[in-house]
């Protein structure tokens, strides 16, 4: 088993990068996510694993210097929160066209706007749905605690190269700034030039090389035949990863009458509120979507048959809520319940939302 | 067994620290734990909270709208947290700055005299940790070498030779809690 | 004589680089772009870099530099070449990067990045081609378009008062620490070729060098968008533009101050 710490979500990012062998980070201050990039710059890990860090001049920069460095094979980088990421838009959509794989942390705050520093979950739509221009998707995953913030940055890596697609972890203040006990992974070597060449010489631009026709990457294509196809192969791996790597976490869901569905910091106010219903004996569980895309439509959809009535908890004013209702169908009420503004909704409040929108009405 | 505490003052009480030093000790007694602080400018100067909750069992909600322990430490604070104790629950507060001390009649409340004790100890800083030592008279929930032991962690090396000074805080405080009310 | 007496090998003097692809170059005949994008070839293969260099095309009219030369590329957003080469660069510190930008990719949309990476010194090749107009776009006013110059969203000429003045930003590159070589060339004669083909020559080899970034403006026309024939364009190039966009290097530490770079650790 590897080291037992205490960390803030933050800092756990910066570790993991560094242990996963991630070869660089490019990334610009905002709070609350900035102790991501001075956990790094105070581990100086160029000394120990050779990992490049770096505070760029904007996050347009920062997202441009990830498709750089992705684009040469590199297991590269970024985090910001919301308005930063906002800046992105551009480059990740860019990524997603050209096919590279990277891994972009969004520590959200509350907006629109410059909004607040406080925790939010108003990026929803932004991260699963877009945020840039054109027909892409992310995958996204949304960790829940310290643990998954360590554990999401290996697995989104390993999404985001096997489908060649950049990754998010889409998280915020809360789980960003707390600090519980988290199990730290083994160090993975960094790829070296010639593994990188092994396994990704078909696209990398590193240099062509004699053994290899030379590389071009790019996302742009004036032939429409051929632009749409590329849109086909898009789409094509986008259904793959809805078939293949769907994540999600049910919690005491076998006898539910009712259901809670939410997502990162919401879902853990939402464990506690399980428990404090059940105390009154309302009959009700949780359904955790953890990838956001691809999201859990299946467990949903089956949930449906079950329960009387779902209410989706976010802190923003109703994102989510569209694809459970979606899933779900028409046969049941699927209501929200929602706090903004960086105001994080107790878990109180969340059984008294039940007892107001699904039971009593 | 879980322990909800809610430790709230003004930012520069050392708040947040004397949070993370009970999370540590936490740690070493092997309980799971949860730190989660307010955050942002207002720490600075203003109000500044952390949450930290001890269980034996897996931690649901970070955020909470009741707790079985507040420290409380300004009177910003007394107002916002004094309701939001469980019944049968425990208030612990310095009354140094406090005009309105608590009217709750369902809860356990203790005074600590925190600032004058720091003051007398001959460092204002280590006022947290003689807060940190009332509170562990009221709710035994770590054990002293833990606490020594969360210190070590908590305390970058360089820091290490303020720890007997801190213990004999923490060992002041846990002399000098005083009962208010028992429920 | 017949056709192929005169294409005979032996009477060779002039070739095409290998590393130019056979491709059909998209640009106006008489366009600086297709007259650089040899020179690069030229460079290249001469320097026999062509296995570790990675060259960063921009969004403009020479947003397919990658189909003519044959080398591995990346193709940028509109103004970020410079980021993307540094992530490339930072993380492969053992290659040789450029950028080609345009005025409007370098110059104003991208102002932001060509001026930190610049100022962090990535060790890099920078090649900007100031033609002082948005040609791909069909003509409209760059942050280098002269005082006076029609063009698309000018058509009464460039006004200081509405439009700002012209960027000189590679004097504003030469103050930067990070640069050790910044250069203004023209390609419009054979001497200021072969003059211009010695500069990016030069970039290339500090790069090699890892002395920082290397600049290399090259004053060029948009025949196109100027609305002139390419040898009015190049005329009125001279007349026009050198006043005002001098010729020449405007710093060289290998010659003069090599104090003025400090070289990156990476
Ligand atoms: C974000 C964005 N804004 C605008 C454009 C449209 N656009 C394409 S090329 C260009 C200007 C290119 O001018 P320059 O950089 O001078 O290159 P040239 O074509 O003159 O070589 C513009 C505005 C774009 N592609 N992306
Ligand atoms: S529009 Fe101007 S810059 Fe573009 S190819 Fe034609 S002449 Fe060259
Ligand atoms: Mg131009």
């Amino acid at each position: 088993m590897g080291e037992l710490r205490l960390m803030k979500g933050n800092e756990v990012i910066a570790e993991a990068a560094i242990r996963c062998g991630c070869d660089g980070y490019f990334g610009y201050p905002i709070t609350p996510q900035s102790e991501v990039m001075e956990t790094l710059m105070d581990r100086e890990p160029w000394n120990e694993t050779g990992m490049v860090v770096l505070q760029a001049e904007s996050e347009i920069a920062s997202i441009h210097m990830v498709h750089g460095a992705a684009g040469s094979g590199k297991k590269v980088m970024t985090s910001s929160s919301s308005p930063g990421i906002s800046l992105m838009a551009e480059g990740i959509s860019y990524l997603a066209g050209a096919e590279l794989p990277c891994l972009i942390v969004n520590v959200q705050r509350g907006g629109p706007g410059l909004g607040t520093i406080q925790p939010s979950q108003a990026d929803y739509w932004q991260s699963t749905k877009g945020g840039g221009h054109g027909d892409y998707r992310l995958i996204v995953l949304a960790p829940s605690s310290v643990q998954e913030m360590n554990d999401f940055v290996e697995l989104g890596f390993k999404l985001a190269f096997k489908y060649r697609n950049p990754a998010m972890i889409l998280t915020d203040g809360v789980i960003g700034q707390m600090m519980e006990k988290v199990v730290l992974a083994d160090y993975i070597p960094r790829l070296t030039d010639e593994e990188i060449n092994e396994k990704y010489g078909s696209w990398v631009t590193n240099g062509r090389k004699h053994n290899r026709q030379r590389n071009i990457i790019t996302s742009l294509e004036m032939d429409s035949v051929r632009m749409e196809n590329n849109n086909l192969r898009l789409q094509e791996k986008y259904a793959r990863m809805e078939e293949e790597d769907v994540l999600f976490e049910e919690i005491q869901c076998e006898d539910a009458e009712y259901l809670l569905v939410a997502f990162g910091s919401s879902s853990r106010i939402c464990q506690k509120a399980v428990d404090q219903a059940r105390e009154k004996g309302i009959k009700v569980g949780l359904l955790r979507p953890i990838s956001l895309f691809p999201f859990p439509k299946k467990p949903i959809a089956v949930l449906a048959k079950q329960v009387k009535g779902m209410l989706v908890v976010e802190m923003n004013a109703g994102q989510m809520i569209e694809d459970v209702q979606l899933a779900a169908g028409c046969s049941i009420p699927v209501k929200h319940f929602g706090r903004m503004g960086g105001i994080i909704p107790s878990p109180g409040e969340v059984v008294e939302a039940l007892e107001q929108k699904l039971i009593g009405g | 067994m879980t322990e909800e505490i809610i430790i709230a003052g003004f930012g520069g009480q050392g708040v947040l620290s004397m949070g993370k030093i009970l999370a540590y000790s936490g740690v070493m007694a092997d309980q799971e734990v949860a730190w989660f602080p307010s955050y942002g400018p207002e720490m600075r100067g203003g109000t500044a909270n952390v949450t930290v909750i001890l269980s034996e069992s897996r931690i649901s909600s970070p955020v909470l709208n009741e707790y079985d322990t507040a420290i409380i430490l300004n009177q910003q604070s007394m107002d916002k947290f004094e309701a939001m104790v469980k019944p049968g629950g425990v208030l612990i507060y310095d009354p140094n700055g406090i005009i309105h001390p608590p009217k709750r009649t369902d809860i356990n409340i203790y005074k600590i005299e925190g600032t004058l004790i720091a003051a007398e100890l001959g460092n204002v800083k280590t006022f947290n940790m003689v807060v940190l030592g009332a509170y562990l008279k009221a709710k035994p929930v770590v054990k002293m070498e833990s606490v020594e032991k969360g210190l070590q962690k908590s305390l970058p090396t360089r820091h290490h030779y303020l720890i007997p000074m801190n213990l004999e805080a923490v060992q002041k405080g846990f002399e000098s809690l005083e009962l208010v009310q028992a429920v | 004589m017949e056709l192929k007496d005169i294409i005979n090998p032996n009477n060779l003097v002039y070739e095409k680089p290998k590393l130019l692809t056979e491709n059909t170059m998209h640009y106006c005949p008489g366009c600086s772009h297709g007259v650089i994008h040899r020179l690069l070839a030229e460079v290249i293969e001469d320097m026999g870099i062509q296995d570790k260099t990675i060259g960063v095309s921009p969004v403009g009219c020479a947003v397919f530099a990658y189909n003519y030369i044959e080398i591995d590329w990346q193709e940028a957003a509109h103004g970020r070449a410079p980021a993307v080469a540094t992530g490339i660069v930072r993380t492969n510190p053992d290659k040789v990067v450029f950028t080609y930008q345009g005025d409007g990719d370098l110059a104003s949309i991208g102002t932001a990045e060509i001026m930190h990476a610049c100022n962090r010194g990535e060790n890099m090749v920078v090649i900007f081609v100031n033609n002082g107009i948005y040609g791909m776009t069909g003509g409209q006013m760059a942050p280098t378009t002269l005082l006076g110059q029609i063009t698309a969203t000018t058509p009464n000429g460039r006004d200081a008062g509405r439009n700002g003045y012209p960027l000189r930003i590679t004097e504003l590159i030469a103050q930067l620490p990070g640069t050790s070589y910044v250069t203004r060339q023209s390609v419009h004669t054979p001497a200021t070729i072969r003059k211009c083909k010695k500069a990016i020559t030069k970039a290339f080899q500090a790069a090699i060098d890892k002395k920082g970034t290397s600049f290399v403006e090259i004053v060029s026309t948009c025949n196109m968008n100027w609305k002139m024939t390419p040898v009015k364009a190049n005329e009125w190039m001279v007349e026009n533009m050198f006043p005002f966009y001098v010729p020449g290097d405007l710093k060289d530490s290998s010659k003069n101050d090599p104090e003025s770079y400090t070289p990156l650790k990476n």
